[in-house]
């Protein structure tokens, strides 16, 4: 019975870790630009597949690196053709907009790389297995979960400590008093979706190596990130961290007790902070209205 | 009182000259068994137009005429077509009782979720709802043993209507079944207009148009929202329930947030400013997606390119450019 739980929280925690990455660059983009970014999950999708195919010439640990910067460069390319047209505009505009490029990025997806999955290739000194008691936890899981702290303790001090990572910060705040002060905020929401772009390629990377790679791979991932979005409060990055663990865990942990509602618990905690905590777990007062 | 309203706002709730406009309309839609087959096009299409624009003018209820922008109306759809399912499985093979037991499903869940989030607003209120909409859809989904599950509700037909006096055969007959459609249309279409024009609907206009100026007015903006959310989620889940009877069938894709999305492409499309509008989109989209649909297996790319090139290029809709040609 240990060994089952065992098993499921850190299944948990890596379905959490991916959730993490996810809702984190939608929360970036949402917090700066107010724009939901339906095609999250196809970054995730393509961020996998360009891995797949650099994996040849570069290695895996050059695919590693190199692509979610293609990734990032793929985002920052298309909001600097597309999205950047509809910030001035009714919210409906946005959704729309996204929503139409997730079909146009799955479909496409499709027809490079065929509709049925692919199977992608990691070292082999990470395949294998932790010991003999703990065969459920190879090295992979724990280098995923490595990474996945290394990126988001990177994104949190890039917040912190670099020009661009402050400007994003006070641009969530105050845009039009951060645009007054001469910071050219057409940049700085390009650079900050490319940031967005850039998490949802390595999740992709990551995720090709536990599950192989489908055109609609990150649809499954996008809904959870919502909710990790809105239970850990709008507008607060530390709760969108802390709502994507909470969900990944108490989802693997029903498994153990009630296998059929572990995907209904996600939705049931969302409904709890919805009706106690409207605001989300570390949300402002104010930021959801 | 109502010129006065009419000028204040932007943009009139009705096009310029709103008899007309419905008029031709109506004449379209009651000869549609008689010109839609020279055109190579089937009834059953235009009954999912009619449906589907229901679906999409009850929303733009929302959208349109109260500024608030739901991003998961396939779920009070799908609760609909589920509700009047069961209603015909389970309880009684009536199609009138159907209607009723599918805008009650949609309509009460709606209205229930709709209390917990009408102080939100924007892409928040959006974001929310897809979420709910999800957890519709999950439900439905997984609850095999009622719902059929993946596979959808099967098991049950629509029933011929019984008059009292006379017996309509809707069952077999899908133009009597068309003119059926076309009749409750015409029922919830008008209702809405009453709606728009009363004083309710004239208070949801001008929350759209300045929610504070509304509040300072003493306009409890909430409980406004909340009515409106209510009545889009009644009308649309009527839609649903007579997509299930369209159909014999509720599929849990009719649940799913990406029917949400086209319907708020319709929407868009035909003009969320025009009364008609979503009517008009959804028979653009219903026959574009039939279209492409039967030509290439690549039909996503082009349904996302419509997304694309009607938000980067026509964000007002057939119908708003139009009204927009004839006001100057």
């Amino acid at each position: 019975m240990l060994q089952l739980v065992l098993y499921n929280v850190t299944n948990g925690l890596i379905i959490g870790a991916f959730y993490v990455l996810m809702a984190l660059g939608l929360s970036l983009i949402l917090n700066l630009s107010n724009v939901i970014n339906f095609a999250h999950g196809n970054f995730l999708a393509l961020g996998g597949y360009i891995a797949f195919v650099l994996t040849p010439f570069l290695g895996y640990w050059g695919a590693l690196i190199v692509s979610p910067l293609i990734t990032a460069l793929f985002g920052f390319a298309i909001e600097r053709l597309m999205i950047r047209r509809v910030y001035s505009r009714d919210p409906v505009y946005s959704l729309l907009l996204t929503f139409g490029l997730a079909f146009i990025m799955q479909d496409a997806c499709r027809y490079i790389w065929g509709p049925s999955g692919l199977q992608t290739s990691i070292p082999d000194i990470l395949s294998a297995p932790l010991s003999a008691d703990l065969f459920f936890i190879t090295w992979y899981r724990i280098f995923m979960v490595a990474l996945v702290i290394a990126a988001v303790s990177g994104l949190f001090a890039f917040l912190r400590f670099t020009r661009v990572g402050i400007r994003i910060r006070a641009g969530t705040l105050d845009l039009d008093t951060v645009s007054i002060l001469g910071v050219n905020v057409g940049m700085l929401r390009s650079l900050n979706f490319a940031v967005g772009s850039l998490l949802a390629g390595l999740a992709g990377v990551l995720a090709a190596g536990q599950v192989g790679l489908n055109p609609n791979m990150g649809d499954d991932l996008l809904m959870p990130s919502f909710i990790a979005i809105i239970v850990g409060g709008v507008g607060s990055l530390t709760g969108t961290l802390c709502g994507g663990l909470l969900i990944g865990v108490a989802g693997a942990l029903t498994t153990v007790f009630w296998p059929a509602a572990s995907e209904a618990v996600i939705y049931v905690i969302m409904l709890v902070v919805l009706i106690l905590r409207p605001r989300g777990l570390m949300g402002q007062e104010g930021m959801m209205s | 009182m109502s010129t006065a309203t009419t000028t204040a706002v932007t943009t009139p709730v009705m096009p310029a000259r709103p008899w007309l406009t419905t008029a031709i309309i109506f004449a379209a839609l009651l000869t549609v068994p008689v010109w839609l087959p020279m055109l190579g096009g089937y009834t059953a299409l235009a009954g999912r137009v009619l449906v589907l624009g229901l679906a999409a003018m009850s929303f733009n209820l929302l959208l349109g005429f109260t500024g608030v922008m739901s991003f998961g109306h396939a779920a009070y759809f799908g609760l609909g077509a589920y509700g009047a399912g069961l209603t015909l499985k389970y309880i009684a093979p009536s199609t009138p009782l159907a209607m009723v037991g599918g805008v009650l499903l949609g309509g009460i869940l709606g209205s229930l979720f709709g209390r917990l989030i009408a102080q939100r607003r924007g892409v928040y209120f959006a974001m929310v709802t897809v979420a709910f909409g999800q957890i519709a859809f999950y439900v439905t989904y997984s609850w095999d043993s009622l719902t059929g599950g993946y596979d959808g509700l099967r098991g049950f037909s629509r029933a011929p209507l019984n008059l009292g006096f006379t017996t309509i055969d809707i069952t077999n007959n899908s133009t009597y079944f068309y003119y059926f459609l076309l009749f409750v249309f015409a029922v919830a279409t008008g209702l809405q207009a009453l709606l728009l024009a009363s004083p309710f609907g004239r208070t949801l206009v001008a929350i759209r148009e300045n929610e504070r100026r509304a509040r300072f007015l003493g306009i409890p903006i909430e409980r406004h929202i909340w009515m409106s959310f209510s009545i889009s989620c009644c009308f649309t889940a009527l839609a649903g329930a007579l997509y299930a009877l369209l159909n014999n069938f509720a599929d849990p894709m009719g649940l799913h947030y990406s029917l949400s999305g086209e319907i708020v492409i319709m929407t868009v499309m035909g003009g969320m400013r025009a009364f008609w509008g979503p009517l008009i989109g959804a028979a653009l989209f219903v026959v574009l997606q039939d279209y492409i649909s039967s030509m290439t297996v690549n039909w996503m790319s082009f349904v996302g390119l419509i997304f694309v090139l009607v938000v980067l290029f026509f964000p007002r809709g057939l119908l708003g450019m139009l009204q927009k040609g004839t006001e100057k």
